[in-house]
Formats: structure tokens, C-alpha cells, sequence
């Protein structure tokens, strides 16, 4: 499989001394939802940005469809659709004029960029505000714009710098199926989130990055068949006892509901066996939705208790 | 130029005089206003107790250098604005990540810069028509000058809001550099009334040299050669095009 983005040795100092990037090395396959993890200041939007043209580099290789980016820049910004994590439009335009304008930046004639401006600004749902002035626009409207202006240079590489930031959770479903919709089209998505569900849902391989190195690249399925232990949580018909919590090694979360931590090689059954020995009826049970998250936080405290 | 690069500039262009149009009555009135007041008091009220200056009445001898005033002032003010607000508010990405060349994000910008410039220039210039009577020695030096001299102040300008950090920033050079400039570049008088030393400091000015050549362009007569006018104004043009190109390229303030 063709690589849509190879990155060797890239490494990045600031001015003031700051290494945000020691030589991250990555590739990541035409046509995947990639995602890109690693808490604040990880080095994920330097990254980026020397991807898109907005960070030099300090040293490494950075080529994207096999076009390296120092030597055939302009070919490689043709290729890449951003969509960055802070707002960066003019408030004071209409979402068609930041699209449209942006197409034509890219050199796309008027008469196509108005026609893709509409086909995009229609997909999320933002035709009916086109004319309004952008600073009104709500702030889930503004990031779909964002992914609007991103698209209309129908890039092969979409890049989406935690995009469904502060968006309520219906949009960002809408969102997540529109990711995928232009996934299914081929073109090749780099995703940074916090929300690990979102990568979680979306993504096949993900990259875990911190303090400026990949600490862990591989797919979703094998960074979570590493995670040996679940969290369940329990509601029970009255407030548990003390010696119950200390038997199952559970915690209170409210009156009646406990959460506990179940290694995957403890059958659930035993756990049922002490509630019912206790006389406690179980009313409702779930998993919280938190895996790729533990797993997360836990690596990144081993590599910090490491250093 | 590919014909992809010539959309990008049209299209910068385009957005750029929209909204100097859109926004009016901060790009086009100020100038027209501050002018006329220029013209009642300095032409009309002072003027007619000053007699001639450089062989005509004061008023036909301060339209070219007043038009040249707001023609420089328009354009460096909105090539510095406009850009610094664009860095601040963080839209130029939309053009560092464009595959637009470096040179035609300069000359989109400095389009729209020469737009509001020659706009405003035209405007005073049809102002000062209902104080006086307009004699034009050569129009294509009078061309040719406006748009060169609004070239060099939108590079100006643009290496202005490059370095920027904040509003203030914008504020210093307009304050401190253009606007001494200006008015002893030989808007209001000839330099042959300075003393001989202050004449010679006054020919390091750059702006004596546009003013002067745009008046002859008006009145057939200047304080200066105007050839040699014309070569220090393409050397500014050159210089600061250069520089401008230079600090996109590195992304000097753009860029980490």
C-alpha cells in the first residue's frame, strides 16, 4: 500500500530551546483515518504544522504522496486540506466567501469554486448561512466551515486538528460520518483528538505521542487487546456496605452505584456469586466507555516514571 | 506565471477591494475629509496671503503634493492593516498553506493596497477641482509616479505588519517615520526656500522625490532631476519588494 505521508527523523527546536519534536519517525497509508494522540504540548500541532507549511522544520524528511516538502512545496500544499484546532477565518467575511476565496488559492477557477463552495457548504449544513457574517455563526457552524474551507481544494490529505472540539455530540456524529464519507472516497484523514472515543470509532491506526517521540504506533485492535483490565459499574437495590467495596475491591460512585476494576482473566460470574452471597440485587450493570483513555493515561505515566 | 497562480492572485485581490469597499467610510471617506479641510485652510484661508510658490499659486502648487500625501498614506496604512490583521487574526494560514507562490501572495496584497491608494488619490483629486483649476504637464508621469510611489508604501507597509507583534506596532512607523516624512518631503513648499544645508538633508528624504516628480507630472516643474527622481523611487520598489519576498520565503513573523 501506497504511503499518503512518510516523516523520517523530523525533528523541530524552538527559539527558546523548546524540543517539541526528537526525531519522530511515521508513515501512515493512502486512504486510512489515522489517528494522532498525545496530551497537551505533545508536539501534535507542531507536527501539523510543519506538515501544512506552517512550522519550518529543523531538520528530517516530510513527503507526502512521495513528494518531499522542502524540495516540491507547492505540489505537496496542493495535496493537504487543514483544519486547524483554533478558529483561523476572517470574522468578519461570509462562510462563501472564505470558501470560495480559499479555492481560489489553490488556483481553482471561479465558476468551480463557487459550485464546489455550494456542494460543501450543503454536506455540513451550512448553505442556509452562507451569506451571514461568520462571527455569528455558532461555534459547531464555525468548525464545519472550517471543514468546508479544508475540502475545497478536494485534498488527498485531510487533516483535522481536533475537530469536533466543543461541538455537542450530535454534530459530532454528523461529523464523524462525514470524516468517514470522505474516508470511503479515498482521501486519506489525520485525525488528532482528545475525545478517544472519536479515534476509538474512527480510526484503524493510531500513533501515540509525547514530550516529542511516538511512543506506541501500531492499530487501534492491538493497543487494546493490551489493556488487560475493565471497568464495570453496578447499580445496586440499596447503598452497599463497606465490607462489600473492600471484598470486590470496588469504589462508591453515588448511594447506590459501585465501580470496579475487573481483570479480563476474572470471570464476571464470582463477582455476581459475592453480590448475591451479600443479598444485594443487581439492577443494572455497564462498561464504562473509557479504554483507549486508562490505556492512554497509563502509558504515558510509565513512560514519565521511566524518565 | 501558470495560470493557477493568476487565479490566486486575482482571487486575493478581489477579496481585498471588497473589503475595502465594504468598509468605506473607514478606507475612502477619512482621506477626503482630512483633504478638503487641507484645502479650505491651507489653500483657500493661508494660501491666498502666500502668494506663488515655485511660479504658481499656492493652492495649484499643493494639490499634487496633497493627492500624494493621502495617496501614500492609503496605501501603507492599508497594506498594514490589512496584513497585521490578517497574521493576528490568524487568516493568512489560509494563504501559507495555499501552493500560492511567495511573490503573488506580495502582489495580491500590494494590488489591493495600490487600489485603495489610487482610489483615494483619484477621490482628492476631484476634490481639489472645487478649489482649483487642475493643469496636467504629463499624464504618464503622473501615472507612473502614483503608482510606483503606492507600490514602495505598500511594501512599506507590508514589512510593517511582518515584524508586528501588536496594534501598537502598526502605529509607530505611520507616526514617527511617514508622517515627518510627508510633510517635510515638499507637500507645502519648495525645498529652493530651505537654507542650502537643509535642502541637502532634505534630499535624503525619500518622499521629496514622488512628490516632486508627481507635481511636474501636474505643473512641469520640481526641485529636483526627475530622472534621477525615478531611479531612487524603482530602487525603493526593488529594495522593499525584495525584502517583502524575503520575510514570506523565511516567514519571518509567520512562520516558527
Amino acid at each position: 500500500m501506497e504511503n499518503a505521508l512518510e516523516i523520517k527523523d523530523l525533528v523541530k527546536t524552538y527559539k527558546d530551546g523548546t524540543q517539541a519534536l526528537k526525531g519522530v519517525d511515521l508513515q501512515v497509508e493512502a486512504g486510512e483515518i489515522f489517528a494522532l494522540l498525545g496530551p497537551n504540548g505533545a508536539g501534535k500541532s507542531t507536527m501539523i504544522g510543519i506538515i501544512s507549511s506552517l512550522v519550518n522544520a529543523t531538520s528530517g524528511q516530510v513527503s507526502v504522496f512521495g513528494k518531499d516538502l522542502v524540495k516540491d512545496r507547492q505540489a505537496v500544499k496542493a495535496m493537504i486540506g487543514l483544519v486547524p484546532q483554533e478558529f483561523n477565518f476572517n470574522m468578519f467575511e461570509k462562510p462563501i466567501d472564505i470558501v470560495a476565496n480559499q479555492a481560489g488559492y489553490y488556483g481553482i477557477p471561479r465558476s468551480v469554486a463557487m459550485e464546489r463552495t455550494e456542494k460543501y457548504l450543503k454536506q455540513l449544513q451550512l448553505w442556509e448561512k452562507r451569506h451571514s457574517v461568520s462571527r455569528g455563526l455558532s461555534g459547531g457552524m464555525k468548525r464545519r466551515l472550517m471543514i468546508a474551507r479544508a475540502m475545497v481544494n478536494e485534498p488527498r490529505i485531510l487533516i483535522l486538528d481536533e475537530p469536533t472540539a466543543g461541538v455537542d455530540i450530535e454534530i459530532r456524529r454528523s461529523m464523524w460520518s462525514f470524516v468517514e464519507e470522505i474516508a470511503a472516497q479515498g482521501t486519506t484523514i489525520i485525525l488528532t483528538t482528545h475525545y478517544l472515543e472519536e479515534a476509538e470509532q474512527l480510526c484503524k491506526n493510531i500513533a501515540i505521542i509525547d514530550h516529542g517521540e511516538i511512543v506506541r504506533n501500531t492499530t487501534i485492535k492491538e493497543l487494546l487487546k493490551t489493556l488487560d483490565i475493565e471497568t464495570f459499574i453496578f447499580d445496586l437495590d440499596r447503598h452497599p456496605e463497606d465490607g462489600l467495596l473492600k471484598e470486590l475491591g470496588a469504589q462508591i460512585r453515588d448511594d447506590c452505584t459501585i465501580e470496579m476494576d475487573v481483570p479480563k482473566s476474572k470471570n464476571l460470574n464470582s463477582v455476581f456469586q459475592v453480590f448475591d452471597a451479600a443479598g444485594y440485587k443487581v439492577s443494572s450493570m455497564r462498561n464504562k466507555a473509557n479504554r483507549l483513555e486508562e490505556l492512554f493515561v497509563k502509558m504515558i505515566e510509565n513512560k514519565g516514571a521511566q524518565s | 506565471m501558470s495560470s493557477t497562480t493568476w487565479v490566486g492572485i486575482k482571487t486575493l485581490m478581489r477579496k481585498e477591494i471588497t473589503r475595502i469597499i465594504r468598509i468605506w467610510s473607514q478606507t475612502l471617506l477619512p482621506p477626503a475629509i482630512t483633504m478638503t479641510l487641507y484645502f479650505v485652510i491651507f489653500g483657500n484661508l493661508i494660501g491666498s496671503r502666500i502668494g506663488q510658490m515655485g511660479g504658481f499659486d499656492y493652492m495649484s502648487f499643493i494639490v499634487p503634493g496633497l493627492v500624494m500625501m493621502a495617496v501614500i498614506t492609503s496605501s501603507y496604512g492599508n497594506m498594514v492593516s490589512s496584513f497585521f490583521g490578517a497574521k493576528f487574526a490568524k487568516h493568512v494560514e489560509e494563504l501559507l498553506i495555499s501552493p500560492m507562490p511567495n511573490w503573488a501572495i506580495l502582489a495580491g496584497y500590494v494590488s489591493g493596497s495600490l487600489f485603495r491608494g489610487l482610489a483615494v488619490g483619484l477621490i482628492v483629486t476631484l476634490i481639489s477641482l472645487f478649489f482649483t483649476d487642475i493643469q496636467i504637464h504629463n499624464v504618464w508621469i503622473i501615472l507612473s509616479t502614483v503608482i510606483l510611489t503606492s507600490v514602495v508604501f505598500s511594501l512599506g507597509g507590508f514589512i510593517n505588519a511582518a515584524f508586528a507583534k501588536k496594534f501598537d506596532d502598526i502605529a509607530i512607523i505611520p507616526t514617527f517615520v511617514l508622517t515627518p516624512l510627508t510633510y517635510l518631503g515638499g507637500v507645502f513648499y519648495s525645498i529652493s526656500l530651505l537654507p542650502d544645508f537643509w535642502q541637502k538633508v532634505s534630499l535624503i528624504n525619500p518622499v521629496l522625490y514622488m512628490v516632486n516628480t508627481f507635481r511636474y507630472g501636474f505643473l512641469g516643474v520640481s526641485d529636483i532631476n526627475v530622472g534621477v527622481a525615478y531611479g531612487i523611487i524603482i530602487s525603493f520598489v526593488l529594495l522593499l519588494g525584495f525584502i517583502s519576498w524575503y520575510i514570506l520565503h523565511k516567514g519571518i513573523g509567520l512562520r516558527t
